[in-house]
């Protein structure tokens, strides 16, 4: 316990340490985070411009993707925000940079996460935010209290999943420099996939991201349940409660596969 | 007490070479070989070889950076690579080609934040600091962003930040490296310091100077195995080192003959005498001063580069 909270501590050092360095140059905080914002947007734009000609996709309502959307977006900025930049750990490993912050009385998953860490990366999940609160009003849902456990499950154990699929797929960059690609396109590309209503997808990729990378844990599963929908795949209802399971064990596989990775560093020769 | 201890430790790495078009070989490098000793507190000692040797594979082992593959590994009482972070505040390190200051913040802010990290009392804090500032004279360079440095001065800030929390141990891979006279000569009058006041030293480096005026003890590794571990006299042995008299004649002469020593080089009135390194120069002095229209003269110190050359030579041979 005193272990995982000097992890927080000293990832939370770090990171104010990233941020003093930030302003060394000066930016505007303000341009670049509504750039981001900007940016972010984009893709639900995309999603109101298909509405346009339809007023539904794989029979899924606007408000209802939009509960989608919201959470992966949550779920995923949350992760990226307090973790993402895990994803460089091949890049200092190359340039032997890696072996100074192993140097530091402090956990090296801490101070490889805490890596140009910046405020700026809150605009994806604050876009979220706001989406997900429209189309929970849009909705007018008859609220109860497994509804209610059910949205906040996601929201802690969406950040979680990929949280873990952050820091166990940057792992690989241990053994295999270009691992980075598999990296962003699971979380990346996984939350995009997630804003989407997964009637739409083909059942082969549907059973990969249920039982290969556990993406449809964050929000598909636990949605279906609250909107009252049949689930394409016709698994059992219990998986729709099962994210918290699941979290904790993808949480505690990436960290053995981020230890396993650190016992076969190597270092650079110079 | 053994701060330090390695038993029969190797490390291999597994490198891929092209072989082919479309083949890739696999060997192993074996870049610290069954490789044993003991350092004990207080000791300063300095680690050398030649390029390759293994020294920097030695040093990221003995502090929890790589996992050795093979052996035993005792840093302080603890296994280095299972107990990183608990070593770390134990040691200090300072690699001569990487620093570990925060490069776009002033170097005070890089020490701030070993204050927290290693979880350093305020008043402790404060006293090794102006303890630092004054032997490394950084007094104007603690808010100076540390992208601004020269490299002397970062390695200065260096120094000081590998030892601000009292370390037992320090470490040093080749903290010279690239500095000019002035600055390593500091460097070397902190580290004197440093280990004056009861800091373990290990210490790498290829300028031998770094050796002679730091280490009562020298360990020289090659090929990832030791072979040689003793004093500097005694390294001067195995080379079978010799120091040179040089002498200023009044005039030009036949070489001069004295017992126990051997004429190497004769330029106008000047004469260059080799003799064993471990022999007093006095009987020679006085045999040449006695016979010949003497000048001047001086004694030149062995250089340790040949030594060793010579040593390694010698093993190859033998
Ligand atoms: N990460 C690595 N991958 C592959 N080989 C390595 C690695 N690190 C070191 N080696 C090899 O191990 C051997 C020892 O390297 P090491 O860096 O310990 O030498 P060194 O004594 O510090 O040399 P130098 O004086 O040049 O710094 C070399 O042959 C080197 O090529
Ligand atoms: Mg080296």
């Amino acid at each position: 316990m005193a272990e995982l909270r000097w992890a927080v501590t000293s990832w939370r050092l770090a990171a104010a340490m990233w941020m003093r360095a930030a302003t060394a140059y000066r930016t505007s905080f303000v341009l670049l985070a509504a750039a981001s914002l900007l940016v972010c947007s984009l893709d639900f734009v995309v999603l109101l411009l298909m509405f346009h000609h339809t007023d539904r996709l794989g029979g899924w309502r606007l408000p209802e993707i939009g509960l989608l959307y919201g959470t992966a977006g949550i779920a995923i900025g949350v992760a990226d925000f307090l973790l993402g930049t895990v994803d460089g750990l091949g890049e200092r490993i190359r340039t032997g940079a890696l072996d100074t912050l192993l140097l530091r009385p402090a956990p090296a998953l801490s101070m490889v996460c805490a890596e140009r860490f910046t405020l700026r990366r809150l605009a994806r999940p604050a876009q979220a935010t706001a989406v997900l609160l429209w189309a929970l009003h849009a909705l007018d849902l008859h609220w109860s209290w497994d509804k209610v456990l059910l949205l906040a499950m996601m929201l802690v154990c969406g950040p979680v999943i990929f949280g873990a699929l952050f820091v166990g797929l940057s792992s690989v960059q241990f053994f295999w420099g270009e691992a980075r690609e598999l990296q962003n396109s699971a979380t990346y590309g996984g939350a995009t996939l997630l804003q989407y209503p997964p009637d739409v997808f083909a059942r082969d990729l549907l059973l990969g991201v249920t039982f290969g990378v556990p993406l449809a844990f964050v929000n598909w599963l636990p949605t279906l349940q609250i909107l009252g929908r049949p689930d394409p795949l016709g698994l059992p209802v219990v998986c729709r409660f099962a994210a918290p399971l699941v979290a904790a064990a993808a949480a505690g596989a990436a960290g053995l596969a981020w230890r396993a990775g650190l016992r076969a560093y190597r270092s650079t020769g110079s | 007490m053994e701060l330090i201890e390695l038993d029969r430790v190797s490390r291999t790495f597994t490198v891929r070479s092209k072989a082919g078009r479309l083949r890739r070989r696999r060997h192993e490098v074996r870049a610290v070989d069954g490789l044993s000793f003991t350092v004990r507190a207080g000791e300063c000692v300095g680690y050398i070889g030649p390029n390759g040797a293994g020294k920097s594979t030695t040093i990221k082992m003995l502090t929890g950076i790589l996992v050795p593959s093979a052996g035993r590994l005792r840093v302080a009482g603890v296994d280095p690579a299972r107990e990183r972070v608990a070593l770390a505040r134990r040691i200090g390190v300072v690699f001569g080609q990487r620093t570990t200051l925060w490069w776009d913040l002033p170097l005070r802010d890089s020490y701030e934040l070993a204050r927290r990290l290693y979880r350093i009392e305020p008043a402790r804090y404060a006293a090794n600091l102006e303890r630092c500032v004054e032997l490394l004279q950084l007094g104007d360079l603690l808010d100076t962003p540390v992208r601004q440095l020269s490299l002397g001065q970062r390695m200065r800030g260096d120094l000081g930040a590998a030892l601000l929390h009292d370390p037992q141990v320090l470490y040093l891979d080749e903290p010279t490296i690239g500095l000019d006279v002035l600055s390593k000569a500091r460097v070397r009058e902190f580290l004197r310091e440093v280990n004056a006041a009861g800091t373990t030293v290990l210490l790498t480096t290829h300028d031998l100077t770094d050796i002679e005026q730091l280490c009562g003890r020298v360990m020289v590794i090659d090929h990832g195995r030791l072979v040689f571990d003793g004093d500097l006299a005694g390294l001067h042995a195995a080379g079978r080192s010799e120091r040179t008299l040089v002498v200023d004649l009044a005039r030009p002469g036949p070489p001069i003959e004295a017992p126990g020593a051997r004429v190497v080089k004769v330029a106008g009135a000047r004469q260059w005498l080799a003799f064993p390194a471990e022999q007093s120069a006095a009987p020679i002095v006085a045999a040449v001063a006695d016979r010949y229209p003497l000048q001047d003269l001086s004694v030149r110190e062995p250089v340790i580069e040949d030594v060793i050359a010579r040593m390694y030579a010698g093993a190859v041979g033998g």
